[in-house]
């Protein structure tokens, strides 16, 4: 740096089975943003503490990775171990019980994701006074919002302790299928309660929608740029969030890949290291890392399926894809609409699940050829999720690698970052909290969960730095 | 409280899979498995927002967390509700925040009380406690049964304080 002051920002939350995150903003002397950055604190132990455990053991351990997505993981890792002991072509009733847990999965984290973390911001605005600007704030204003979102998450989260059979740590999916069906009583519990689930999904996906449209002028460059998009989709077009094969396309539409399978994901994927960074930066192989990386999530997954098949989503999806001629959409701030039209996707698909008399099936399990290797993806709620896995004669893991969703936005986030940094606070005089909240709100889109740290009670949520050129901090605020 | 009253619950939380980290669910299961009368208990990773319902359901909380930095072995301070905080990816809310929720959403007032575990390791994955850890955790799993059996929760700062007020009698 050529200025003899410069400023250092630093936004650091601290979460808990999240994970360890915080963004850094340079400033010179004039307050012109030179760089910003999100710094993710992986820890990547996981992969070594699961070496040497039976690889039954897995779809169970890997739920210790993330508070808020552990049944993504769950049934990454037993669709992986479906491999290992040949079983991969599931039984009616173990697919069917797998695919509700999941749906219950991606129902209960849209929800919560969109009521809890982006409502405040859509609600209020970005710069509104901190102190209503949450959950709490919400709840004041918008009681009736409020508890929809609560009791969503509630649906949702019941679903899960039903096919997964604990509310955390679940055990549900096994090697090669499930260890248990759903009741007629389960069954009917969730039915009751699936239309008026389904109203308030719809509703959600109009604040989204209206949030948008009304907004458009500063919503649609807030954050944006053009990129990759990455998911998989079913062998017919449609999007699938439980199973199917890998897809890319670029800004335009144009595909990158298509149907590669699962198992051949490291042919076409490679991961970057960059000093600053403890996450890993993934890239398409076949453009290289400096062009090749890729958005996951909602907005990559509404912009690579050709269709959803159920047909209200779909109905919600052509609405969206309006928006930009039928062209991919690369509005940053447009993941909070594709996000309810997939939470309105999963409500659709419990319900047609819940009416499937093949969840009520005992054939629960199936085997084949044993093997040394299993792979897998999911489309978390966050993204595409990857699981891959070898284990030895005697069943223990020798080799884990797992690429999860929010590494894959990695590059996305920090140019999410940056944009928001250079449009929004660069040269202002004066950084304020609703300033910094802009650049909360692009990484907020993405919804990024920081897998695999800790905190407990007594850290610090954030931490704002002023240092001089030679590192020298002169001042230091803590909120 | 009134003993003779239902509805105490108490929620431990934390993530099993980070060591110390795990003391709160690892209370949890110690009070589960005495099968107190009147006695609800859950664990979770963290507190989200749909804690507020089954809060608002009891007349009593004790959330159960692990302390990184607080006073040996536990401490049980007296919570209120308060305002919610919000940050880029956090998730998970705090324990004053759900019996705000309780209180707006479901016009619910229980009592909130935090349990904090003093733990010591927690940036490793494992399965396990640190011995000091299950030291503590005897200590306060020893005091809060006595505390739901006698029905009186009380606050306490550190080790060896007699309570302070607090009382959960009403």
């Amino acid at each position: 740096m050529a200025s003899t002051k410069q400023k250092r920002v630093i936004i650091e939350p601290v979460t808990r089975v999240e994970g360890h995150g915080k963004v850094s903003i340079l400033l010179d002397e004039k307050n012109t943003v030179t760089q910003a950055r999100l710094h993710i604190v992986e820890f990547r132990g996981f992969e070594r503490f699961v070496q040497g455990r039976p690889f039954w053991e897995v779809p169970v351990l890997v739920q210790r990775l993330c508070g808020i997505c552990p049944v993504s993981h769950h049934l990454a890792a037993a669709k992986a171990m479906d491999w290992i002991v040949g079983g991969e072509k599931l039984t009616p009733t173990a697919e069917k019980m797998r695919r509700l847990m999941h749906y219950g999965q991606t129902f209960q984290s849209h929800a919560l994701h969109f009521f809890h973390l982006a409502s405040p911001d859509l609600l209020f605005g970005f710069d509104a006074d901190v102190a209503i600007r949450n959950v709490i704030g919400v709840a004041a204003k918008y009681p009736d919002l409020a508890v929809q979102g609560v009791m969503m998450r509630k649906y949702g989260q019941e679903i899960i302790k039903a096919t997964a059979g604990k509310k955390i740590h679940g055990t549900g999916a096994i090697p090669g299928g499930i260890n248990k069906n759903l009741s007629i009583a389960e069954r009917d519990v969730f039915l009751k309660d699936i239309d008026q689930m389904l109203t308030w999904c719809r509703g959600a996906l109009k604040v989204a929608v209206d949030y948008t449209t009304a907004n458009l002028a500063t919503a649609a460059p807030f954050g944006s740029f053009d990129s990759n998009h990455l998911s998989i989709v079913r062998k017919d077009g449609s999007m699938d969030l439980y199973d199917g094969n890998l897809r890319a396309i670029d800004a335009q539409g144009k595909k990158i890949l298509d149907q590669v399978a699962p198992q051949d994901y490291y042919k076409v994927i490679a991961e970057e290291v960059r000093p600053w960074s403890y996450m890993k930066f993934p890239f398409i192989k076949s453009i290289g890392p400096k062009d090749g990386w890729y958005r996951v999530g909602p907005l990559a997954r509404i912009n690579t399926c050709d269709f959803i098949d159920t047909p209200e989503a779909e109905a919600a999806r052509k609405e969206f894809m309006k928006l930009t001629d039928g062209k991919p959409n690369n509005i940053t701030m447009a993941y909070h609409w594709a996000r309810m039209i997939e939470l309105l996707h999963s409500g659709e698909k419990i319900r047609d699940l819940l009416n499937d008399k093949d969840l009520q099936g005992t054939d629960l399990v199936t085997k084949g050829d044993r093997r040394d290797e299993g792979i897998a993806i999911v489309e978390a709620p966050r993204g595409t999720l990857f699981h891959h896995y070898r284990v030895n004669k005697d069943d223990q893991v020798v080799m884990a690698n797992l690429i999860v969703s929010t590494t894959s936005n990695n590059e996305p986030m920090n140019r999410a970052v940056q944009k928001v940094a250079q449009d929004h606070i660069s040269g202002k005089p004066e950084i304020t909290e609703g300033l910094l909240n802009h650049i909360e709100v692009a990484i907020r889109a993405y919804d990024p969960c920081l897998s695999c740290a800790t905190h407990a009670l007594g850290r610090m949520p954030l931490e704002v730095i002023l240092v001089d050129s030679t590192g020298t901090v002169i001042d230091r605020k803590r909120k | 409280m009134d003993a003779a009253k239902t509805g105490i619950l108490v929620i431990g939380f934390g993530n099993p899979g980070r060591l110390d980290d795990g003391l709160g669910p690892a209370l949890a299961s110690r009070i589960e498995g005495m099968n107190l009368p009147n006695v609800t208990v859950d664990s979770d990773y963290q507190l989200t927002v749909e804690d507020a319902a089954e809060v608002a359901r009891h007349d009593v909380v004790v959330f159960a967390d692990a302390d990184v930095g607080g006073p040996e072995p536990f401490y049980v301070r007296r919570l209120r509700p308060s305002g919610g905080t919000l940050s880029f990816s956090t998730h998970s809310v705090t324990p004053a925040a759900v019996l705000t929720l309780a209180r707006e959403l479901f016009r619910s007032e229980p009592q909130g009380f935090l349990l904090g575990i003093r733990g010591y390791e927690f940036n490793e994955f494992g399965e396990r406690l640190s011995e000091r850890a299950v030291e503590n955790l005897e200590a306060a799993a020893t005091y809060l049964a006595a505390a739901l059996r006698t029905g009186r929760i009380e606050e306490i700062r550190a080790d060896g304080d007699l309570p302070r007020g607090g009382s959960a009698k009403s």
